[in-house]
């Protein structure tokens, strides 16, 4: 059987077999405990410069953020966005409960569509689970609440954050989904897919020049909620 | 895919008389080095991230097997399902089986130096499938039906005249006289012809730029999105991964990506860093129903224990290629196989045999750059030593460099002749240039001074000038 041809072959070449029972509990342990390396600086810092080192970041990778200042702001955030942006005014929503709960009536000729994404959408909304100031990334776990389609087929993807969920470094983040995040099929954190976005897509496959929209979107919007008293 | 490293040498020729290649690697040679210098300049701790780099690959394999076990033990809890390969063959078969369980006929793949190692591509055109490339570079390359020149950016040898003409020939349901006034505009053609594809694939491959043992996640990394859409709008995933790609925790791989965009763009983070466990949650409104690892050795595993293990500590990034003068002279498909560059001078022959590949570690000026940039510090000229030794040790090398390399031996041994012959040649060079300070040409290395002058000594050999010194001269 390969499996057992191939480990065996690791094994022949570390001149060892398999390995006994507590060295296997000393990296259970690791596993388990999953310590942190050397965390740069610029992962770190007070509430204020964690947000605005996210925005600028984020704004150097070619997003663009709106600062909105509460959550009832939100829709009047979208409608002037794409009425900026001569974008249609009907899209995709992640199901996501704090989107639900947004106040559209204020703004009636929004018409989101909770659902999953398909290929015939020019924009999208989804919600950000963290942004992650060192790099200017956001964190979208692929669950229910947000399909991870969203992300990939608009021309033109929107994403609700929370200032309060920007962290500073990757392994804030997971410390994040670790904490609060419950996967019914593994009992585990993890969802069936966790993706980090930093900016919209891009290649510069052709002469070493970038050019934005590759197959992804062509913009990505990040609608900022200052829901953070610290970092106002 | 098919070893052409043994015309390496003829290849190298052809490569350094072709225009549109040399236009390309101008482009590439002022761009990728200032892009990483940049980068690593906005972090300070990039140089004691590296050691951590180094630290965590070492760790990983000399715990290799324990990590793998974990690894697919953890995928599978997650629904999907990991089938370990030992050679390329067992790979290709399993890939084909998979793909006609799912009654496929389009196959979408994300980029994936794996699959162009195992031929995957031809394999599945073979039986009937139609395998579609999504990363906009290795599109262009299907389309020309030529591989890859470099790992991360595989089409960077064309120039936009060759996109153009490409495009042209293969889109004919397209008006023939639409103009490409933009780069914008061949990537728009492609976006569109390729959205229908992601649509309409049954299944989707994708690489692994990380394994990780304690979620059984596979970790993609992208700039284009295009790896997302394999993976996500298919009902089968299929992640081709070789054995080394295994790292134990979220946190080890956090360290990794720090390195890795930075030594590969100079981009701080790539714009999509994706992490797949398993298949579709009930209650998930998109995603596969099937996830599969194509877990693949085909030579990794000969490579623990011997002076080669280093090399499995590889990210992928091409910084090594990025900064070599031997891959700015002479691009890619110079290598004649997979992998490029100072990584696949160390590769290939791991790989393919020394037999078919011994001139790579031979077209090094060990100049030391590969090492000094690599992410996890690979000692990468220390390793093409170890093949020239092997290379030699299996009379591989041709008779002339040989018999050049024992008469050398014989004067290295006898110290004093070796003197009295310096001695000789400098005195003799020195009379032929005739104060011309340089040879043009030169008889016997005729092939040598056709691409430079050879300069003539200057002063006495090295032993009259050092005990010159010694003696209080200087």
């Amino acid at each position: 059987m390969s499996k057992d041809a191939i480990l065996n072959a690791i094994r022949r070449g570390l001149r060892r077999g398999p390995l006994p029972a507590d060295q296997r509990a000393m990296l259970e342990s690791r596993l388990h405990a999953h310590p942190r390396h050397l965390v740069p600086s610029r992962a770190k810092g007070p509430r204020a410069e964690l947000v605005s080192r996210f925005i600028a970041n984020a704004t150097r990778e070619f997003a663009t953020v709106a600062r909105v200042p509460d959550m009832a702001a939100v829709p009047g955030a979208i409608a002037d966005h794409l009425a900026a942006n001569n974008l249609p005014t009907r899209f995709a929503m992640a199901p996501h409960p704090e989107l639900f709960a947004l106040p559209w009536d204020t703004r009636p000729m929004l018409k989101p569509e909770a659902r999953r994404a398909e290929a015939s959408d020019t924009v999208t909304l989804t919600h950000g689970f963290a942004g992650i100031a060192e790099t200017g990334t956001l964190m979208l776990p692929g669950v229910p609440e947000r399909p991870t389609t969203l992300n990939l087929l608009p021309e033109q993807a929107m994403v609700l954050l929370r200032a309060s969920a920007i962290v500073g470094g990757f392994e804030d983040a997971w410390d994040q989904l670790r904490a609060r995040h419950r996967d019914a099929l593994t009992d585990g954190f993890m969802p069936r897919n966790v993706m980090f976005v930093t900016g919209p897509s891009r290649s510069a496959d052709i002469e070493q020049t970038l050019e934005l929209g590759a197959h992804g979107p062509r913009q990505l919007h990040i609608l900022l909620v200052d829901d953070d008293a610290q970092a106002v | 895919m098919k070893v052409e490293s043994p015309e390496f040498q003829q290849r190298a020729r052809d490569a350094l008389a072709n225009a549109g290649l040399q236009k390309a690697l101008g482009n590439f040679k002022q761009g990728f080095p200032a892009k990483r210098a940049a980068a690593v300049a906005g972090l300070p701790e990039f140089e004691r991230l590296r050691d951590v780099g180094r630290d965590i690959k070492n760790h990983t394999l000399a715990h290799l097997d324990f990590y793998l076990e974990t690894f697919a033990r953890n995928v599978e809890r997650a629904g999907g399902k990991v089938h370990w390969c030992s050679t390329a063959d067992d790979a290709r078969a399993t890939v084909l089986e998979i793909c006609r369980r799912a009654n496929a006929r389009t196959v979408t793949k994300g980029k994936s130096m794996i699959s162009e190692e195992l031929g995957i591509n031809a394999h599945l055109e073979a039986h009937g499938m139609e395998p579609v490339e999504t990363d906009l570079g290795e599109y262009i390359l299907q389309l020309r039906d030529e591989p890859p020149s470099h790992i991360i950016a595989p089409a960077f040898h064309l120039n936009r005249e060759d996109w153009e003409a490409s495009f042209r020939h293969s889109h004919t349901e397209l008006p023939a006289d639409r103009e490409f006034g933009e780069r914008r505009d061949i990537l728009a053609e492609a976006r569109a012809r390729l959205r229908a594809k992601f649509l309409a694939a049954d299944v989707g491959i994708t690489g692994a730029n990380f394994l990780i043992a304690e979620t059984g996640s596979s970790v993609i990394v992208t700039n284009e999105g295009n790896g997302d859409l394999t993976q996500t709008l298919p009902r089968v995933h299929i992640a081709l991964a070789s054995i080394e790609k295994v790292v134990p925790t979220l946190e080890d791989t956090c360290t990794l990506l720090r390195l890795l965009a930075r030594s590969a763009t100079g981009q701080d983070m790539s714009v999509y860093t994706t992490f797949s466990t398993g298949s579709r949650r009930a209650g998930d409104l998109d995603g596969p129903e099937e996830y599969h690892v194509v877990l693949v050795d085909n030579g990794r595993s000969a490579m623990m224990g011997t002076e080669f293990q280093e090399m499995l500590r590889c990210i992928r990034c091409a910084a090594c290629m990025n900064h070599c003068p031997v891959y700015g002279a002479v691009g890619g498909h110079s290598y004649g196989w997979v992998y490029p560059g100072p990584m696949g001078s160390v590769l290939t022959p791991t790989l393919v045999g020394v037999d078919k590949a011994g001139h790579l570690p031979n077209a090094s000026t060990f100049c030391g750059r590969c090492e000094s940039v690599c992410p996890v510090k690979i000692p990468l000229p220390k390793m093409m030593r170890h093949w020239r030794e092997r290379e030699f040790e299996r009379h591989l090398s041709p008779p002339v460099a040989r018999q050049a390399l024992g008469l050398w031996a014989w004067f290295a041994k006898r110290p004093t002749m070796y003197r009295a012959a310096t001695r000789a040649g400098t005195w003799l060079l020195r009379r032929l240039a005739r104060g011309r300070g340089r040879f043009a040409s030169l008889p016997l290395a005729g092939g040598w001074t056709a691409g430079r002058d050879l300069p003539a000594p200057q002063g006495g050999t090295f032993m009259a000038e050092y005990l010159r010194r010694k003696r209080g001269g200087a």
